[in-house]
C-alpha cells in the first residue's frame, strides 16, 4: 500500500498544482501509515524535483522520454499505471486540471478505482470508509462523496488546500521508463500554441476581471494595467468573451473557467448567478460597480460603487506604490 | 459519418440550488432543466459536420423519463434519432459504462459530449469511455473538423491550445468556441415529435463512488464598503487586513 502522487511540469519546474497534490498525498499516506512517492513526466530539472522532499514526498520517479514533453493521454496513463503497479499504490493523487482530468479518468478504468474531481478536502478515513469533499453545481455547492473501490484516484482542485513545506526535506529522483512504443503517441499535437508573457489564469494567485461596465474594448487597459501592477492574470465575463472584446478561454463563470485564486477583483460585473459560481471559491472577493445594487456586492469581501474608469487609475496608483 | 451525441439533463445555469433539510437530496421542486450547455456546442457541432459531409447524428442520453422533454429538444435542433439509457445517473463510471456499451453496439465514428456537466461537474465521462472503448479522447476540445477518417481538433492546455491530428473513431468534447449552439425552430419542433426515441435498459449497475451528502457553502459574513474618492485605500485594506497581496 502506498500513495501514489502525480507531478505535472513545465518548463523545468514543478506546477504549484503539483505542489499541491504532493502536500494533499503527503498527508493521505501519514493517515494510511504508509509513504507517498511521485512520478513525474514533462520537461523537468532532478533539482525541483528532489525539493518535493519539502512536501514529505520520499521517492519521485521520472520518465526522462522526451516525448513526454507534451501532454498525450496514452502515454501519459500507460507510465502513471506502471508506475502505480511497481510501487502498489492503493490512492493516486493529481490537480484537477485538464491534464488531471484526461489522466485520472482513463486510470479509473484501467486500475477499476473509484475517482473523484475537483475534490477541496483531505479524506475522511474511518475503517473502510473513504469520503471526500468536492465541489458541485459549478461552484454553488459541495458534496461528500464516498469512493467504495479498493483503489482511488483523487483530483485536488486548485488552491483549495494548503502546501505544506518542511524545508530541508529532500526526495530521492529515479529513473523510471515504461517502455512506450509510437502508437501510445497517436494523438501527439502537431503544433502547440503558446500565450506568451501571461500569467495562468488557472494558477494566478490574483485575478483581475473585467466586465461590461468597462463600455468597450478600448478601456479593456484599465484591467491589464491593474493586473500588471498586482501581478494578477486577467479574465472577463461572459458577455464580453461572447462579444469578442476578449477571448473565449478568459471567460470565468459557469460554462467557462472556475478560479479560486486568493483574490479576484471584479470591474464592472454585475455578479449573474452563471458569474459567481465560476469565481466564489476565490478567498477575497473585490467588486467595483458603478450601481450599489449589482448583486454581486453580496457576494463580496469589499466594495467600491464608482464607475471603472475614474476608480482604476487609482488602484492602479496605490498597487504601483506598495513595496514588493 | 456515423455521430454520437451524449447529452445530459441539468438544471439551469439561473438556478439557486436549495437541498433537503439532512442535505442528502437536491431540491428540483420549481427548476427548470435544459440540455448540459456544455453538450450544446456538441449538439451543434455534430448537425453542422452532418450538413456538410452527410451521415447521421443520434443522441443519447443516461437519464429518467423526466428527461425526454430535452431529449426532443436535441431532435429538434436537429439530431435523426434518439437512446434513453433508463436509468438514473448517479456516478461517473455508470454512465460511461452506459454509453461505451451503446456505442459500440451502434459502431460510431465519433462520440462527442460536453466537457462536463454543470451539475455533477465530473469532467470524468470522455476519458472513461475512450479508455472503455479502447480509443483516444480528445479534451477539452475548443475546435473539430473532420476530413474522411481524420479529425483536426484544437485542444484547450492551461496557458495555450495544441493542434492535433486523430483518426477516427475518438471521443471529443466540446466546450467554447467550438461553435455556437443552436435553438430549435418550429420545423425543427414539429419533425422532432415523430423522429425515434428508443428507451433502453441499462447495462450492469456497477457505480464507483456514492454521494452522502451536499452542503451549500458558508455566506459571506458581508461586504465593506470604501469610497469611490479613497479608493487607493482598497490596495492598503487587501494588503494589511486582508493579507492577500
Amino acid at each position: 500500500m502506498s500513495v501514489l502522487v502525480v507531478i505535472e511540469c513545465a518548463n523545468g519546474e514543478v506546477k504549484k498544482s503539483s505542489l499541491e497534490a504532493a502536500s494533499y498525498g503527503s498527508k493521505v499516506a501519514s493517515a494510511l501509515g504508509t509513504s507517498a512517492t511521485a512520478v513525474a513526466i514533462g520537461d523537468v530539472q532532478a533539482d525541483a524535483l528532489t525539493r518535493l522532499g519539502e512536501q514529505g514526498i520520499s521517492k519521485v520517479l521520472l520518465d526522462n522520454d522526451t516525448r513526454l514533453h507534451d501532454f498525450v493521454a496514452a502515454a501519459y496513463v500507460k507510465v502513471i499505471a506502471k508506475a502505480a503497479e511497481s510501487e502498489n499504490s492503493t490512492v493516486i493523487v493529481l490537480s484537477n486540471s485538464n491534464i488531471g482530468a484526461a489522466i485520472g479518468s482513463r486510470l479509473a478504468v484501467k486500475l477499476g478505482a473509484s475517482l473523484a474531481t475537483n475534490v477541496v478536502s483531505l479524506p475522511q478515513i474511518n475503517g473502510s470508509s473513504f469520503t471526500v469533499r468536492r465541489g458541485v453545481f459549478s461552484g454553488k455547492a459541495f458534496s461528500d462523496v464516498e469512493l467504495i473501490s479498493d483503489k482511488k484516484i483523487i483530483a485536488v482542485k486548485k488552491n483549495a488546500l494548503d502546501i505544506e513545506t518542511a524545508s530541508g526535506g529532500t526526495a530521492t529522483v529515479e529513473n523510471f521508463s515504461a517502455d512506450l512504443a509510437d502508437s501510445d503517441f497517436a494523438t501527439a499535437p502537431k503544433e502547440t500554441i503558446r500565450q506568451s508573457g501571461d500569467i495562468l489564469l488557472t494558477e494566478a494567485e490574483v485575478v483581475v476581471s473585467g466586465g461590461r461596465g468597462l463600455k468597450g474594448p478600448e478601456n479593456w487597459h484599465l484591467v491589464e494595467d491593474l493586473a500588471k501592477a498586482l501581478g494578477a492574470a486577467t479574465a472577463c465575463s461572459k458577455p464580453v468573451a461572447d462579444v469578442g472584446w476578449r477571448p473565449h478561454h478568459e471567460h470565468v463563470g459557469q460554462t467557462g473557467i472556475t478560479v479560486s485564486p486568493n483574490l479576484y477583483i471584479a470591474v464592472g460585473i454585475s455578479g449573474a448567478i452563471q458569474h459567481l459560481a465560476g469565481v466564489n471559491s476565490s478567498k477575497v472577493i473585490v467588486v467595483i460597480n458603478k450601481d450599489p445594487e449589482a448583486p454581486f456586492f453580496k457576494a463580496a469581501d469589499y466594495g467600491i460603487v464608482g464607475d471603472a474608469t475614474e476608480v482604476v487609475p487609482k488602484l492602479i496608483e496605490a498597487a504601483k506604490a506598495l513595496d514588493k | 459519418m456515423k455521430i454520437l451525441v451524449c447529452i445530459s439533463n441539468v438544471p439551469d445555469t439561473t438556478t439557486k440550488i436549495t437541498f433537503s433539510p439532512d442535505g442528502k437530496a437536491f431540491n428540483t421542486a420549481g427548476v427548470q432543466f435544459v440540455i448540459n450547455p456544455y453538450d450544446e456546442y456538441a449538439l451543434t457541432r455534430a448537425i453542422e459536420l452532418k450538413e456538410a459531409q452527410g451521415g447521421t447524428v443520434t443522441v443519447l442520453n443516461v437519464g429518467e423519463a423526466d428527461t425526454e422533454p430535452n431529449i426532443r429538444k436535441a431532435l429538434a435542433i436537429g439530431a435523426d434519432d434518439a437512446i434513453r439509457v433508463n436509468l438514473k445517473p448517479t456516478d461517473a463510471f455508470l454512465v460511461a459504462q452506459q454509453i461505451a456499451h451503446y456505442a459500440k453496439e451502434g459502431g460510431y465514428d465519433l462520440i462527442l459530449m460536453g466537457r462536463e456537466s454543470i451539475d455533477y461537474n465530473g469532467f470524468q465521462v470522455h476519458g472513461m469511455v475512450g479508455e472503455l472503448l479502447g480509443i483516444p479522447t480528445i479534451a477539452p476540445a475548443i475546435k473539430l473538423d473532420v476530413n474522411g477518417s481524420t479529425a483536426t481538433l484544437e485542444r484547450e492546455i492551461e496557458g495555450g491550445k495544441e493542434v492535433i491530428e486523430a483518426v477516427l473513431p475518438l471521443v471529443v468534447t466540446a466546450q467554447q468556441p467550438m461553435t455556437e449552439p443552436r435553438i430549435p425552430n418550429m420545423r425543427g419542433i414539429m419533425t422532432a415529435r415523430t423522429k425515434p426515441l428508443k428507451v433502453v435498459e441499462p447495462v450492469g449497475q456497477d457505480a464507483k463512488t456514492s454521494v452522502q451528502n451536499y452542503e451549500l457553502p458558508p455566506a459571506k459574513s458581508g461586504v465593506k464598503m470604501i469610497s469611490a474618492d479613497s479608493a487607493g485605500d482598497l490596495i492598503k485594506l487587501l494588503r494589511n487586513e486582508a493579507k492577500v497581496l
